[in-house]
């Protein structure tokens, strides 16, 4: 069976979590014989472009040590395999276009969207 | 289990805080109305649905004690919904991800609720007959 998890919460649980938590869901279900590709849409487009890693948090004299590091996690899925896509209109609505994404993550097009979800055995909209 | 007669669930939203939950919890209702099992993956916030120390309360502002208060809490529509299925034959079963349970403390979870990990989802979603996903917003 094949899902398509479809991100389009950008940036929620990262500073809590220390990561994307439907990211961090996606790498451990492939141990488990997943066969998975990522769609980042909406605010999550961001993340195809991000650099840097997350800055860390400061409450009090608390902080923060291991920030989340989306690059580095989405460089890993696309490293095992996973397919990743962003859509190009989201980047574009953002401002993001003239940004490079990251290798291995596939731009696509709003139009090629049914053609992804098509390519799904399930959609799973988080 | 029959799987054109089972759906997988997985819910990301804490109690009390979000319609969503309500929904999700009708839905879960209406899937063993229709003689379907039932599997839930619980992530982040909603590990809380299933924890045993809810506690109702009386509420001052509404003018009534505890008793007639009767406050909703989600362990007792876990429950419920766990009675249902039961006297229907049918299979539901509650899977909440194990770090998320440990990073909020809200591990005594009601009995009939497990601990489990993304496998488990992956487990349920592959002998579903589908699957929904209903994250936070």
């Amino acid at each position: 069976m094949k899902v398509l998890q479809v991100v389009e919460q950008g940036f929620r649980t990262l500073v809590e979590e220390q990561d994307d938590t439907i990211l961090w869901l996606t790498r451990s279900m492939l141990g488990a014989g997943a066969q998975l590709s990522v769609l980042l849409s909406g605010h999550a487009a961001c993340y195809a472009v991000q650099q840097r890693r997350q800055p860390k948090l400061t409450l009090g004299d608390w902080q923060q040590s291991q920030p989340a590091e989306v690059s580095r996690d989405l460089d890993a899925l696309t490293t095992e395999g996973v397919p990743v896509y962003v859509v190009r209109d989201d980047l574009a609505e953002r401002g993001l276009t003239n940004l490079a994404v990251r290798d291995g993550i596939e731009v696509i097009d709003r139009s090629a969207l049914p053609g992804i979800y098509d390519a799904a055995d399930q959609v799973w909209q988080w | 289990m029959n799987e054109t007669r089972t759906l997988t669930f997985a819910f990301m939203d804490p109690p009390f805080e979000s319609e969503r939950t309500v929904t999700f919890f009708r839905l879960l209702d209406a899937a063993l109305a229709r003689n379907t099992n039932v599997r839930v993956f619980a992530y982040e916030g909603a590990v809380a649905q299933a924890f045993a120390l809810q506690a109702p309360h009386g509420n001052g502002v509404h003018g009534r004690d505890t008793e007639e208060e009767a406050h909703p809490l989600t362990k007792d529509w876990i429950a419920a919904l766990q009675r249902t299925a039961a006297s229907k034959g049918l299979n539901f079963e509650w899977i909440n991800c194990g770090l998320c349970v440990d990073e909020r403390g809200v591990n005594e979870v009601i009995p009939g609720c497990g601990r489990g990990g993304p496998a488990d989802l992956w487990r349920f979603a592959s002998e579903a007959f589908n699957t929904l996903t209903i994250g936070t917003r």
